[in-house]
């Protein structure tokens, strides 16, 4: 099997699984307990959470909380600002974010809350200048991801964040770096940054285990409450082995971010660049210079993607799709329609998600099978005459 | 992940009847690029059978296989037979399909369509004979109800009336209305309960002699005579004639000044509603 899916979720690194197996198994503990049984996990945890510090840059440990996931962390962030902020009615994003970010703004929205969003270029990247314009004193928060899972296109939060608290000091900031974990560099202390979600399975710790980087000074109401957990802004026992996997993740995630840059994103523009040249239909969707190492996005033109897919399937290649017929929904990617990519290219848009694991092999096999699938699709196709203007 | 049949994979697999047939005589359309699925189906006929269909399709895997198996299923039938086959018929003859592709069925039945139209011309003695047979309804149209998806008030109404739907959600999952902005939600609501309505109508037509006599005495006993009572009163059932019920009114009621409208306004309204809409009631 070739995966090149890593966006949607990876595989778990050995060395993560074996840091917590002992967690799982003998050193089971409630790391808040009183006695010389739980110093083991109670250690654990406060390592964990140093390597994840350490991995985001932060200031100080205490700016880490343990979530569940990245939809926690953006939901934790989101509300828990707003909630804080009621005089405020103001709130910004942008039209790309991931569902986790839009939905809890839509919720908003309906309770009567003022919302902007903020739009991309063809390219996807994220148009600055409309936030300046749109960016209020009444603004509780403003949420951007930093790289889209979709297109991987870099948005630039740093600066975003200065414009934030030169023009609107009050306003709180929130990124969603669930796609940036691991395949870029975070220095969150050097930035203006309030609050920062993350996801252990996109960085090779397993499902179920995110964080929330909360910026010292940032108030914001609780989303579970219940015991004194994660300084009383996250109640329930702490799941030890799976943060203890999410501290070995980001500490590899860390070590391996040199590889990643040059390696990943060598296979990566190969990837790309062989089937551009080798296959006809091809587009790439986004060519911005500013994508992190592991993502490409392309568009077959007249063919559906959920068809390239399952073809590609019947050849061990992984790989997902903006298309709506995937998704269960009807509507193709909310990503791919805020660029405006074209209707012939936005239903067979392809994403290949690579990872530190991902091998010239695969990259060379994917490279060399395209070109046969889009032959023995294309034929299916009732847009021959498009198809052939493309040929020539 | 989709849950999809051995037979639906192996048509997207393998699609059979890949193609155009260039002196086709039936040439039938359905769907567009933009909304994500389309069809383009290709018939050629020997008097009136079919001996050979092509089609080219642009969609997902189960569009591609509802194409392919609809080619199947037409070739060696005659027009007449063809006409017949419905998107549950396509559905089914794959095995079924998930919930939500439904709509993939939905759009072989719609470019079939299209090529009898075509073909029979629109203003044809036999295309109106057959559009009244597929679309043999007082309330829907031609009028688009949902304009994301481009969806006619008729095609709803058929893939209710087919599939037996109940709901929006339904209904979205099979002619793809309602999928993506949802501001005629409401509508496919509306429509829905209209068809629910004159359903059960045309169900209570169906009635047996029989079944009606004993329906009309159950309602009199459990629905009405329990309403009357309350008011000191009852009601007798004397005899059925056809759709004329004779009743007679007893306690207070007899003697009652609003004998008459109590007879008009509450037992036959209620006869009607539950039993059947022709029913007369006099009192004797």
């Amino acid at each position: 099997m070739i995966y090149l899916d890593n966006n949607a979720t990876t595989k778990v690194d050995e060395k993560v699984l074996e840091e917590m197996l002992p967690y799982l198994k003998d050193e089971y503990a409630n790391a808040s307990s009183m006695y010389e049984f739980a110093r083991k996990s109670s250690n654990a945890l406060r390592e964990a959470r140093v390597q994840v510090q350490d991995f985001l840059g932060a200031k100080d440990e205490k700016e880490i909380i343990f979530t569940s996931c990245g939809s926690e962390s953006a939901n934790m962030a989101i509300k828990g600002v707003v909630n804080c902020n009621k005089e405020k009615r103001h709130l910004i994003t942008t039209t790309i974010e991931h569902p986790c970010v839009l939905n809890v703004y839509k919720e908003f929205e309906k309770q009567g809350y003022e919302v902007d969003y903020i739009g991309v270029n063809a390219d996807g990247e994220l148009q600055v200048d409309e936030l300046k314009e749109k960016l209020r004193k009444d603004t509780a928060i403003v949420s951007v991801m930093w790289a889209n899972n979709e297109t991987g296109v870099i948005n630039p939060v740093e600066e975003i964040a200065d414009i934030i608290k030169t023009r609107s000091p009050e306003t709180k900031f929130f990124v969603d770096g669930v796609q940036a974990g691991g395949k870029l560099k975070i220095n969150l202390k050097d930035t203006q940054i309030d609050l920062l979600g993350i996801s252990g399975h996109k960085l090779h710790a397993p499902k179920g285990i995110g964080a929330l980087y909360v910026k010292n000074g940032t108030r914001i109401t609780p989303l579970i409450n219940g015991g004194h957990q994660e300084r009383g802004l996250r109640a329930g026992t702490e799941n030890v082995p799976y943060i203890v996997g999410l501290g070995k993740a980001c500490e590899l995630a860390s070590d391996a971010l040199d590889f990643e840059l040059k390696e990943v994103k060598r296979l990566r523009d190969k990837l790309e660049q062989g089937i551009l040249k080798n296959v006809f239909n091809a587009r790439l969707n986004t060519n911005s210079l500013h994508r992190v190492p592991n993502t490409t996005n392309i568009g077959f033109q007249y063919v559906e993607g959920e068809l390239i897919l399952l073809h590609l399937s019947d050849l061990g290649i992984c790989a997902s799709s903006g298309s709506a017929c995937t998704s269960g929904s009807l509507e193709p990617s909310h990503v791919l329609r805020a660029m405006g990519v074209p209707f012939t290219a936005l239903h067979g848009s392809i994403r290949f998600s690579l990872s530190r694991f991902t091998t010239e092999k695969e990259i060379d096999y994917v490279i060399e099978k395209m070109p046969e699938v889009m032959d023995k699709l294309t034929k299916l196709s009732p847009y021959q005459k498009e198809l052939e203007l493309l040929r020539s | 992940m989709w849950d999809y049949s051995e037979k639906v994979m192996d048509h997207y697999r393998n699609p059979r009847n890949v193609g155009t047939i260039e002196d086709a005589d039936l040439i039938g359309e359905a769907g567009s690029l933009a909304c994500g699925d389309s069809l383009k189906l290709f018939i050629k006929l020997d008097g009136d059978k079919v001996v050979d269909a092509k089609f080219q399709t642009f969609g997902c895997g189960s569009a591609v296989a509802a194409s392919s198996i609809l080619t199947e299923m037409i070739i060696g039938k005659s027009l007449d037979e063809v006409k017949k086959i419905t998107n549950k018929d396509i559905a089914d003859m794959l095995g079924g399909l998930p919930a939500q592709k439904m709509h993939c069925s939905v759009m072989g039945r719609e470019a079939l369509e299209d090529a009898l139209k075509k073909y029979y011309g629109e203003d044809s003695e036999e295309w109106e004979e057959l559009e009244l047979e597929l679309h043999s309804h007082d309330h829907a149209g031609e009028k688009i109800i949902c304009t994301c998806f481009n969806v006619t008030e008729n095609q709803i109404w058929e893939a209710i009336k087919i599939n037996g739907l109940t709901t929006v959600e339904e209904v979205t999952n099979y002619t793809k209305a309602g999928g993506a902005c949802g501001r005629c939600r409401g509508v496919i609501k509306d429509i829905i309960e209209t068809f629910l309505k004159k359903s059960q109508v045309e169900a209570r037509v169906e009635l047996t002699p029989t079944q009606k006599i004993l329906k009309i005495g159950k309602v009199l006993e459990q629905q009405i005579s329990p309403q009357l009572q309350k008011d000191g009163g009852d009601i007798e059932l004397v005899d059925i004639d056809g759709d004329v019920v004779k009743v007679k009114l007893i306690g207070v009621c007899s003697a009652c000044k609003n004998a008459s409208m109590t007879l008009k306004n509450f037992v036959e309204a209620e006869l009607k509603e539950k039993v059947d809409s022709k029913i007369i009631v006099e009192q004797v």
